[in-house]
């Protein structure tokens, strides 16, 4: 029950917040200097038009699990067909365990849609040809290709330097083909090794033309006949390789997993490997393979693992694997063996994609929804504005700039957010912004109305306000807490437009509690210092006369305030009016102790009526004051 | 107006002016059952009405078309897929939506340039959206997990934060009241039921629940101390917060409802069906049942619950009894005082407020 006997100098706060502020859109145009950002925050598809697609991948096999691992290597592989296909910012990401949104601004190509429709497959074939990744307009034995694109010339050998990452046999890429000079007579091959008879000058053609630089030939997808060779490029544009035909399918493929190699006394290496199981039938497939590769010359010893037609892997064999457990080794770092692993994993799933839901939205639509939601929600805030201007005076000021900075805040975090986290604000978000307008009032209403209160059992206004804060802040905070708690339970569970609505909603509610905090309690407090809320005036909101508090109030240093003096006088309050340590004094009402104001009335009412009577009630057993009775 | 309502404000404050809610009610539980059977009855007859997310299906908007005629669309698409028999619904003034079953991509293609040509619009006017058949259940699905969750979550914390189960309880069937009442309205509307609807009644939990703590914030206030007197009873004490936080609650939900009736009125007067209209009505429904609920029913609930807990119904019998006793002997005038008065504020006695509370001179500086 004691006055609070420290206050926080409000300035303070206020200058924190201004600093947070600055701070805030200061990072802001930072990034719109450097042309990373812009100053409005980045619309969602509803609103800016384009394609929305959320997939869910199903494994066709009763076994096959998907795992968030799975989902992020589906995406991965949707992700570079993507990128190759040339759409810019289109936004691919899991939502919930097992969904794939895949948002395409504009107007994608049928093409393009069926790019991300496909579904993703791993297949194994043994390595006919392998050379760097440019196009070579060079070689003697290539079909004179004046077409090769324009940027393969442009860039002979840009690329010809691959970092040495998860594939061990780049380093050599670079050397001139083998020449393909054998006639393509034979009619059926002796082994799917016969680089003789698949590589055909067609192939060889194809396989020279191919630019394994350029990012649009890195788009994956197409596998390819399963019985002829296939030319295609390394994952990461690194080499580029003519392939036999299929040998082991993707769901022979048991597990992967990444891990320090085994020394053969028993202990742990240092170098990363990945561990390639195979099931039954690919073990007896694996083990034919091993033996005819291991003696082959490189780079018909190279055994490459296609996932969605572009190579992840093509390890050099050197010895028979009988048992399906390979071991593929090589410069691997931890990171680049785990993503190996991922994608040996995720191709050894028969996954379909099906399509959820299909949403080509144009852009006229969101636009008029968004300028009617934005007049609704100006109307909104008007009508909150009046409302306010009704209930509390002059003090509907302070929930206004409230509702200013808050806006200010919510504006500034929701473009900061679409810059680094790529956040889009959806039409439901929006309808999440409005609607935080009555929630972030509310916080203000709990505070103004506990300051009421507070002035009702005859504080003066410093003291009300900094007792009305102790148990508005406590409210506020609860109930905050349970909004915060429905918007990440949204969030995290929810898909499509519920997670957009869930984020905004959680976002207001923190920023709610910040501007409360920050800007609506320090103000609060100055204002509580000023002559014109202070002394109560009749149109501050805080006047205690208008809050039925007529009786007098013991003012210290044995004066009396009545409602009267107040009026006539004002006294500028010495409490409060500085922030230094001086405590709010309390005044206490004079009357009957533990009597309330009502009480008092009803008692006043009763002895008029009947003059007669005694005291009404008998006191409690209290901490009995001894100050005068007004009956 | 506004004097009025301070005054008004202030004489539930006092306690001079107060209404038994807490006392009254069983008169709230039997409104709040006969909206919840009303509710439950609109569910079942004429039902929820699901929007395209979750039957599946294809569905096409045209926007800004001069001549919005729902014959032609119906006309068009059957002049593609004639089989089909497309549900076609105005949208605003100058928008049609059209929605057909399952489509294949060609189709789709198809059925779209005979609709760009028939109502002679261009790309960027008209959208089309494909729903899988799974797609609905699948939200249906990961919104109940989610009210699970986000009840587990809020029992928790209220429970913690009021050192109390009983007020988690009764917020929680106040709760499933106002879902229940806000989805049997919107049902009686009959509008489609989408995903922003969806959103409208997850966003009703949260409010709710936070409206609820609200008022429970102030209940667990003024009852903190109820056995230590011997005045009023539980029941009485939770009432006057009841009182005391009226005018927040009618502030806060005018407020709250507002920009949502502004929205509302914008959504389904000029804009039609879509996104903004279905969240509004839901909200709109659900804020005021909540803001109902609140006050007239978990609270009252509380405080039945409450007095089940022996300590509070052995204080209550006491404060009763010794209200009983004390009238005899005095006048009717004296126990209608005592009607006036036993629900007025709570008692808070003094305490030494530190020498520093003590009146000193000025010092000559200030």
């Amino acid at each position: 029950m004691a006055p609070p006997t420290r206050r926080s100098s409000p300035w303070r706060t206020l200058a924190a917040l201004g600093v947070l502020i600055a701070l805030l859109y200061g990072v802001i145009a930072v990034g719109v200097a450097t042309g990373k950002a812009s100053w409005t925050p980045k619309l969602a598809l509803d609103l800016e038009g384009g394609t929305q697609i959320i997939l869910t991948p199903k494994s066709t096999d009763a076994s096959g699990k998907i795992t968030s691992n799975t989902i992020n290597q589906a995406i991965d592989v949707i992700r570079q067909r993507v990128d190759a296909s040339g759409v810019a910012e289109a936004q691919i990401s899991a939502q919930g365990s097992n969904n794939i949104v895949v948002a395409l601004p504009g107007h994608p190509s049928e093409a393009t849609l069926d790019l991300v429709r496909t579904s993703a497959q791993m297949q194994m074939r043994p390595v006919l040809l392998e050379a760097g990744p440019a196009a070579s307009t060079d070689d003697s034995t290539a079909t004179p290709t004046d077409a090769a694109t324009p940027d393969a010339t442009s860039t002979p050998d840009a690329t010809s330097t691959p970092a040495p990452t998860a594939t061990q046999k780049y380093a050599k890429s670079a050397d001139p083909t083998p020449a393909p000079t054998s006639s393509p007579t034979e009619t059926t091959p002796t082994s799917p090794s016969d680089a003789a008879y698949y590589l055909t000058p067609e192939i060889q053609a194809q396989f020279d033309k191919l630019d394994c630089t350029d990012v649009a030939n890195r788009g994956g997808g197409e596998m390819g006949d399963p019985t002829k060779a296939f030319v295609t490029c390394e994952q990461q544009g690194q080499a580029k390789y003519v392939l036999g035909p299929v040998e082991i399918e993707g769901k022979d493929v048991k597990s992967a997993a990444s891990g320090l190699n085994s020394l053969p006394g028993g202990g742990t290496g240092s170098d990363w490997v990945v561990d390639v199981t195979f099931n039954s039938s690919g073990a007896s497939k694996f083990a034919k393979i091993t033996e005819r590769l291991k003696d082959q010359t490189s780079p018909l010893n190279q055994f490459a693992f296609v996932l969605d037609g572009l190579v992840i892997s093509a390890p050099s064999v050197s010895v028979i694997i009988p048992d399906g457990r390979a071991q593929i080794s090589g410069t691997f770092t931890r990171d680049s063996a785990s993503t190996l692993a991922n994608q040996l994993n995720f191709g050894s799933l028969p996954i379909q994609f099906t399509v959820q839901s299909e949403e080509q939205i144009s852009a006229t639509l969101g636009t008029d929804q968004l300028q009617k939601g934005m007049i609704a929600g100006a109307i909104g805030l008007l009508l909150v504005v009046i409302y306010s201007m009704l209930q509390y005076r002059a003090l509907a000021s302070l929930t206004v700039g409230s509702l200013v900075v808050a806006s200010i805040l919510t504006y500034g975090v929701i473009t900061l957010l679409s810059w680094v986290q790529g956040y889009r604000l959806s039409l439901a978000g929006v309808a999440g912004l409005i609607v935080a307008i009555g929630i972030t009032a509310d916080s203000f209403i709990v505070y103004f109305e506990r300051i009421r209160d507070e002035l009702r059992e005859g504080r003066a206004l410093p003291a009300a306000v900094d007792r009305g804060w102790e148990r508005a802040r406590r409210t506020i905070l609860a109930s905050d807490t349970v909004n915060l708690i429905a918007a990440v339970v949204l969030y995290f569970l929810a898909v499509g437009s519920v997670r957009g609505f869930a984020f905004t909603l959680g976002l207001t509610t923190v920023i709610d509690v910040a501007v409360v905090f920050l800007f609506t309690h320090p103000v609060m407090q100055l204002l509580g210092g000023t002559r014109y809320f202070g002394g109560g005036h009749r149109w501050s909101g805080l006047d205690p006369r208008r809050l039925g508090v007529t009786t007098a109030r013991y003012a210290g240093r044995g004066r009396v305030v009545t409602a009267a003096s107040v009026a006539a006088t004002a006294p500028a309050p010495d409490a409060g009016a500085s922030d230094g340590p001086v405590p709010a004094r309390e005044p206490v009402p004079v009357g009957t102790p533990g009597m309330t104001i009502a009480e008092r009335r009803a008692a006043a009412k009763a002895a008029a009526a009947k003059a007669a009577v005694d005291e009404p009630q008998q006191s409690e057993p209290e901490a009995g004051r001894t100050d005068g009775s007004e009956h | 107006m506004a004097q009025g309502f301070a005054q008004w404000g202030n004489d539930l404050y006092t306690g001079r002016r107060s209404y038994d809610i807490v006392g009254k009610r069983r008169v709230w539980y039997t409104i709040s059952a006969v909206l919840v059977v009303l509710s439950v009855i609109f569910l079942i007859k004429p039902g929820l009405n699901p929007g395209i997310e979750f039957r599946g299906g294809q569905e096409f908007d045209i926007a800004a078309t001069a001549n919005p005629d729902q014959q032609l669309a119906v006309d068009t698409v059957k002049g593609v897929e004639p089989g089909e028999s497309p549900t076609v619904t105005t949208v605003g003034k100058s928008g049609l939506r059209i929605q057909t079953s399952q489509l294949t991509s060609d189709q789709v293609q198809e059925v779209k340039d005979a609709l760009k040509t028939a109502f002679d619009v261009d790309d960027t006017k008209i959208s089309a959206e494909y729903i899988g058949p799974t797609w609905g259940a699948d939200i249906t699905r990961k919104a109940v997990t989610g009210i699970i969750v986000f009840l587990i979550f809020v029992t928790v914390v209220m429970t913690i934060y009021f050192r109390n189960w009983r007020m988690a309880l009764s917020g929680l069937i106040a709760l499933f009241h106002d879902l229940i009442i806000t989805v049997g309205i919107y049902a009686a509307v009959g509008w489609e039921v989408t995903p922003a609807t969806v959103i409208g009644f997850l966003t009703i939990l949260g409010y709710s629940m936070y409206d609820t703590v609200v008022v429970f914030d102030k209940v667990r206030e003024n009852t903190a101390d109820t056995l230590d007197q011997n005045r009023f009873t539980y029941a009485e004490k939770a009432n006057l917060a009841v009182n005391q936080t009226l005018v927040r609650s009618i502030n806060t939900s005018v407020v709250a409802l507002l920009p949502v009736a502004s929205i509302l009125f914008v959504g389904a007067v000029v804009l039609g069906a879509g996104t903004l209209r279905d969240i509004a009505l839901a909200l709109f429904v659900g804020m005021l049942v909540g803001t109902f609920s609140s006050i007239f029913l978990a609270t009252p609930l509380e405080v039945s619950l409450r007095e089940r807990e022996a300590p509070i119904a052995a204080h209550t019998r006491k404060v009763l009894a010794a209200r009983a006793a004390r009238p005899a002997g005095e006048d009717v005038s004296q126990v209608e005082l005592a009607g006036v008065t036993r629900s007025a504020a709570q008692l808070r006695p003094g305490s030494h407020q530190g020498q520093a509370a003590q009146p000193k001179r000025r010092k000559p500086t200030r």
